[in-house]
């Protein structure tokens, strides 16, 4: 199969994706008990009044006319406006994603800073000391709550030793930088155990294979096969293992900027939890459910496209 | 053996906290909920072990009733799909055909919404609270196990023992109960352990967020979430119930190591 057949057949297995993540989100304000119009009228709620706000909705229209408006809608980057301000979801979304970006980007990063090394450093020497200390890592990284986590780098690097501000983004670029540090490295904290393992499995598989020793027979010095034949294999593999907990991640950004009070797409569903605005939940929901669609794809792709047996399989 | 002495520390450190946690009126005297606003915020001592939290309340006494409630949902909110996933596994595996691709695009959908931004939505469906809490963590966790267990049918189908089986003309419901069951759950056995610590962590996210168990009661997200703004001076408020956390976490990524080295022999 060439990449560009693969690529044809990735594209063609998103579209049920696609329509199951549609309904999904669509069916969000039909499950939730009570109409909308009574979040919106409250006590000013009378039949005639409801009925015009229903037609103006367009709740009073067959179920599949609305999901087909809601997916032409949603195509158009029209996702409805917030009955709390009246203000475009989708302006509101783009407004507060440079901060969630920033956020992930900047975890993403951290976390490669870290897993390296160590992965580097346990794979190079099998069962010493330093590589049980680096296997313990996981263990004990797996299970720490993301909240706890953000809550002692706040007390440790904010508040016993005031290095970086814990809550709020800034207003120029080096304080968003700033900002952004130390919840960034809480999400590392979390996502570089799962990179390490992972390193760390697939540059043992590596060492052990035929062309390392190769590699070693024709005497290339040990720091060149580490970094030229090892690491680049390894960090093939964990390619996919990164694309695939960003779903995880992105899901923990809510979190992490609840906990750094800091104005990203995140805080703003959990703000319209709050005051039961559907049109903003659902907003949020389809839009991180895209983001880890395109991540993954995008994923996929990369990986085919740098190491060519995935697409032949 | 050596996975073997790990196993059993991890064993007896949950198999602590489980006892604390199931004769916690027996432990301390102090009931979790009960203000006492004359003696807030006070340092651990003889008689508040671990002090008392704005509201004058036990910490201590707090943290092993909350075991009571991140434990049991942890579990129930583990059980409930464990079961779904592991018969739509089998019979996904087995049957194949339309079914299974049905189901297969229902996991994909599932898989492409971010772990807490479905289980946030739902919890808004469903409003606030501990049974929205296990629905929303089952409707997005049965797919792991489906997926697990899918693939070993997939593996062992192709086996001589089912194709014996299958050849003695036993009825499909034994094949799969008494020969393909026994072969493909350990590995979703495992992977329970560590959702257990996937479905506590989401309870005290949730518990955090303020869209947990409801206030008053005893649990270590909403207790994290209390302790915030008192940081610089009463750290031990927000620090303890993550730190439980973390020793349950610990205990149970032991007990599931263990649990390979057992049932992979």
């Amino acid at each position: 199969m060439s990449y560009f057949t693969y690529v044809g057949k990735r594209l063609i297995q998103l579209l049920p994706v696609l329509f199951g993540i549609s309904v999904f989100v669509f069916t969000i304000v039909h499950l939730i008990p009570g109409e909308p119009a009574d979040v919106l009228l409250g006590q000013n709620a009378t039949p005639a009044r409801v009925a015009i706000l229903n037609h103006k909705l367009g709740i009073d229209r067959p179920i599949v006319i609305q999901y087909l408006n809601f997916v032409w809608d949603a195509m158009h980057f029209s996702l409805g406006t917030s009955f709390y301000n009246k203000e475009s979801v989708a302006s509101l979304i783009i407004a507060r994603l440079p901060a969630t970006a920033m956020l992930l980007s900047g975890g993403v990063i951290l976390s490669i800073l870290i897993a390296l090394p160590l992965s580097i450093l346990a794979a190079s020497k099998r069962g010493a000391w330093r590589d049980q200390i680096v296997r313990a890592v996981p263990i004990v990284g797996l299970g720490m709550p993301q909240v706890w986590v953000g809550i002692m780098l706040i007390l440790l690097f904010g508040l016993k030793f005031p290095l970086f501000p814990v809550s709020g983004f800034g207003d120029t670029f080096t304080q968003h930088l700033r900002s952004v540090f130390l919840p960034s490295l809480s999400i590392a904290i979390l996502l570089s155990p799962i990179l390490i393992r992972s390193l760390r499995a697939s540059m043992l598989e590596i060492l052990d294979s035929d062309f390392i020793l190769t590699a070693r027979a024709k005497g290339i010095s040990q720091t060149r096969i580490t970094i030229v034949h090892v690491l680049r294999n390894a960090i093939i593999a964990s390619v996919t293992v990164l694309g695939v907990n960003i779903a995880y991640l992105v899901g923990s950004t809510v979190i992490v900027e609840r906990i750094f009070v800091i104005p990203g797409s995140g805080s703003l569903m959990i703000d319209a939890i709050a005051r039961r605005d559907y049109p903003i939940v659902q907003g949020v929901t389809l839009f991180f459910a895209i983001v880890v669609v395109a991540v993954n794809l995008i994923t996929d792709l990369v990986h085919a496209a740098l190491d060519p047996r995935v697409a032949l399989k | 053996m050596k996975s073997n002495k790990t196993f059993y520390f991890g064993l007896t450190m949950l198999g602590t906290i489980v006892l604390a946690a199931i004769f916690a009126p027996l432990i301390t005297r102090f009931d979790p909920i009960e203000q006492d606003l004359m003696t807030t915020l006070s340092s651990p001592n003889a008689t508040h072990w671990l002090g008392t939290d704005a509201f004058g309340r036990d910490v201590f006494s707090r943290i092993i009733f909350g075991a009571r409630i991140d434990l049991t949902i942890g579990i129930l909110a583990v059980l409930l799909p464990f079961i779904v996933g592991v018969t739509l596994g089998l019979v996904t595996g087995w049957f194949g055909g339309r079914f299974d691709s049905f189901i297969m695009r229902i996991v994909d959908t599932v898989i492409a919404f971010p772990f807490y931004v479905l289980a946030i939505a739902l919890v808004f469906i469903f409003g606030p609270g501990v049974k929205s809490m296990i629905v929303a963590i089952s409707l997005v966790g049965w797919v792991a196990y489906c997926r697990i267990v899918r693939a070993n049918v997939l593996v062992a189908k192709a086996q001589d023992y089912v194709h014996a089986a299958t050849l003695t003309g036993l009825p499909t419901t034994r094949i799969l109960r008494k020969h393909l069951l026994p072969n493909v759950i350990s590995q979703a056995i495992v992977f329970s352990m560590s959702d257990i610590v996937l479905s506590i962590l989401a309870i005290v996210s949730l518990g955090y967020l303020g869209l947990g168990v409801a206030v008053p009661t005893p649990e270590w997200g909403s207790m994290i979430q209390e302790g915030q703004p008192y940081l610089l001076q009463q750290w031990w408020i927000a620090t303890i119930p993550g730190f439980m956390v973390v020793i349950v976490g610990f205990s149970l990524s032991l007990i599931g190591d263990g649990l390979v080295a057992r049932l992979e022999r």
